[in-house]
């Protein structure tokens, strides 16, 4: 493909789901008016869910889910030696996402609880970058499907992707929505690193935190205003541990 | 004449490609008879079910819709109808027709995924929909027209198609403007001639030749064909009350998958969209009729590839009635989606009719408003028993037929595929 008259290399791309929802390459698929165009930039080697082509010859690998068996580490692994470059794509492969919900309890319970003492495969929740070296995350839950499409183009033409390290509140701001915290609703905006448009509170749902901090975020301030509005400390603590994004940064009291 | 016999086959299909999640396929035939057959489930679980412990319900419906990408509005339709029927709360008539318009759209973005996406590649002999847009751009085209429209749909109902931002308990956050839900209509009436040429296309798929008389179960329609909601049927005979989910099907643990199995009357029963044909026909919309007259598609249908073609028929339902749902919603008073609930000691069940077939949720609250237990009965695992079931007699024929293993092969995988399983949801 040429662009401004410059042919571009196109990047053999493969595409790995691991424990989780397939929201995210589902969001690939979505947005159809573009497909096209998306897969004339790009080479699909390997996306099981859609193709019975597969190849490893790919150079970029695109992971989404979190790391939850010992086969699971093992084909990741695989996929970092073949890969030049390894994407986590959404909330589970970036934070480990809701899946850490299950890790409040020990495990031999919660099979107990699931399967009735039946054998099942499972081990901790972890996030890709705990098992191999992650190059770049692309946050989310779902993944934007625009932001998917913005990072491709960096990758074909070889830019570095430079994610926006305000929060979600300055797109929130700039779309001219009304304040959902003003409106009585707990919102992680503030706090939470943009790119998803501030979808939720366009929505009239407080932001849940799916991407992860926004750079030199001010936690010790938006806590303040949330315990002023009347929030329980519990009631914080639930919504802020909810993705697990916010881990190691909060107190272990919140 | 003589009749060929397959002496001996082996077919091993890691990871099932062109479905949701990890499935595996195993077949083996030794000396003219089947040894090994199965359809294993290896996707890993997530535990959802645990998930839900101790978390306020106003979170359910949001963590119910990780459990599945494809079908995330269903998922929390099915939390917050429990909770809500829990409760003991009737959410206002408008935001009962946006819901019912939501899970509509996610529908039609899931069938015709599944349709296009994942079931023509077999049809035009192509790996993936991908060189679909070189080799039959009309079929890419009219593809990308019908799920555009769906995700739009979802989009401007819902906030998104993949994991809603609106549903809440008691109701919505929001409900579409007038304006919206009028350029929403002209959206639909410019997409309506791309399904028809889409029965067009299906029409010319030959589905293999294949029948294993099962029993279907559904929601029971009344006056609707049904999505959200209502008594539990069988072409067995049995009607259930939508609380007496556990019984109608009782879940069981097998070694060779990480799915639970489920039955009713026989070894095994068969959900989703021909099941929803087969139990509740009289209830599609006229326009939906004749499109299955087109397809020579009558009930009672026992072959499970007609799963294809059925999923279009609702196609059909879907987009007319969404039209005199949204004609309803544009001439009526909107400005009520919500209502407050006061917490308490109780349990819930809510069905609905996901695109695959009908999911059950169940929540136990406690006087905090905090969730104590969960269940949830997915329609990929009550299918799981009877695609096992179908795929023993599928190559049973096949060995009498003495058909070769490439095409055994084939066969098998399109069986599969043809239930569109939604192998992670399964897990959960």
């Amino acid at each position: 493909m040429k662009y401004l008259g410059i042919m571009l290399k196109k990047p053999k791309v493969g595409f790995f789901d691991f424990t989780g929802c397939e929201g995210c390459q589902l969001q690939i698929t979505n947005k159809e008016e573009n497909l096209k165009a998306l897969f004339g930039l790009v080479e699909v080697v390997n996306f099981r869910e859609i193709s019975s082509e597969r190849r490893d010859d790919y150079e970029i690998a695109f992971i989404d889910g979190c790391i939850t068996t010992d086969s699971e580490v093992a084909r990741l692994k695989k996929i970092r030696e073949q890969a030049g470059t390894l994407v986590a794509m959404g909330a589970c492969a970036c934070l480990g996402g809701v899946n850490n919900l299950r890790s409040r309890f020990p495990l031999p319970d919660v099979v107990k609880e699931v399967y009735d003492g039946h054998h099942v495969d499972s081990g901790p929740v972890r996030k890709v970058a705990e098992i191999v070296p992650v190059d770049i995350e692309l946050p989310g839950c779902p993944i934007s499907k625009s932001e998917f499409e913005w990072l491709v183009r960096h990758l074909v033409l070889g830019i570095e992707p430079q994610f926006p390290k305000y929060p979600v509140c300055v797109e929130c701001k700039q779309r001219l929505n009304s304040c959902v915290l003003d409106m009585g609703m707990m919102c992680l905006g503030p706090v939470t690193r943009a790119g998803c448009n501030a979808v939720c509170p366009r929505n009239r749902l407080g932001c849940w935190g799916c991407r992860g901090p926004s750079e030199e975020a001010n936690f010790e301030s938006l806590m303040e205003i949330l315990r002023e509005k009347g929030f329980t400390e519990e009631h914080i603590a639930e919504r802020v541990k909810f993705f697990n994004a916010f881990s190691g940064i909060l107190n272990s009291d919140c | 004449m003589t009749v060929k016999t397959v002496k001996s086959l082996n077919i091993d299909i890691k990871h099932l490609c062109r479905v949701e999640g990890h499935g595996d396929i195993r077949i083996r035939v030794e000396d003219g008879k089947l040894a090994e057959c199965t359809w294993a489930v290896v996707e890993t679980p997530r535990f959802f079910e645990v998930m839900f412990k101790g978390l306020s319900i106003e979170m359910a419906p949001i963590l119910a819709a990780r459990i599945c990408g494809i079908c995330s509005i269903s998922h929390s339709l099915a939390s917050a109808r429990a909770i809500e029927r829990a409760l003991k709360i009737r959410i206002p008539e408008p935001a009962q027709k946006v819901r019912l318009l939501a899970m509509h759209a996610e529908t039609l973005q899931s069938h015709s995924l599944h349709l296009f996406f994942l079931v023509a590649p077999d049809f035009l002999n192509v790996p993936s929909a991908i060189p679909l847009m070189q080799t039959h751009p009309e079929v890419a085209e009219t593809a990308v027209k019908i799920k555009g429209f769906a995700n739009r749909a979802a989009d401007l109902l819902v906030g998104r198609s993949t994991h809603p931002i609106v549903i809440k308990i008691g109701g919505l956050t929001q409900v579409p403007r007038k304006i919206q839900l009028t350029e929403l209509a002209k959206d639909l009436d410019a997409t309506i001639p791309y399904l028809w040429k889409a029965l067009d296309f299906f029409r010319g798929f030959k589905m293999p030749d294949f029948v294993r008389e099962t029993e279907f179960v559904s929601l029971r329609g009344v006056n609707r064909y049904p999505f959200i909601g209502g008594d539990l049927i069988s072409s067995d005979g049995i009607c259930k009350k939508e609380d007496e989910y556990r019984s109608m099907t009782n879940e069981y643990i097998v070694d060779f998958s990480n799915s639970k199995l489920t039955r009713l009357s026989r070894e095994s029963f068969a959900v989703g969209a021909l099941a929803r044909f087969n139990n509740n026909y009289d209830l599609l919309h006229p326009k939906a009729k004749e499109a299955a007259e087109g397809l020579n598609l009558r009930p009672k249908v026992h072959n499970p590839y007609f799963y294809n073609l059925a999923q279009l028929v609702e196609c059909f339902h879907i987009m007319y009635e969404s039209k005199e749902l949204l004609l309803e919603l544009i001439d009526s008073d909107t400005s009520e989606f919500s209502i407050p609930y006061k917490i308490g000691r109780c349990e819930g069940i809510g069905a609905v009719e996901a695109p695959r077939g009908v999911l059950y949720h169940c929540h136990r609250i406690n006087e905090k408003g905090k969730i104590e237990k969960a269940d949830c009965v997915i329609p990929t695992s009550q299918n799981n028993g009877n695609i096992y079931y179908d795929l023993h007699k599928l190559v049973n024929d096949l060995i009498a037929q003495g058909m070769e293993e490439k095409e055994t092969e084939r066969l098998s995988q399109m069986l599969v595929r043809a239930y569109d399983p939604c192998i992670s949801c399964s897990v959960h």
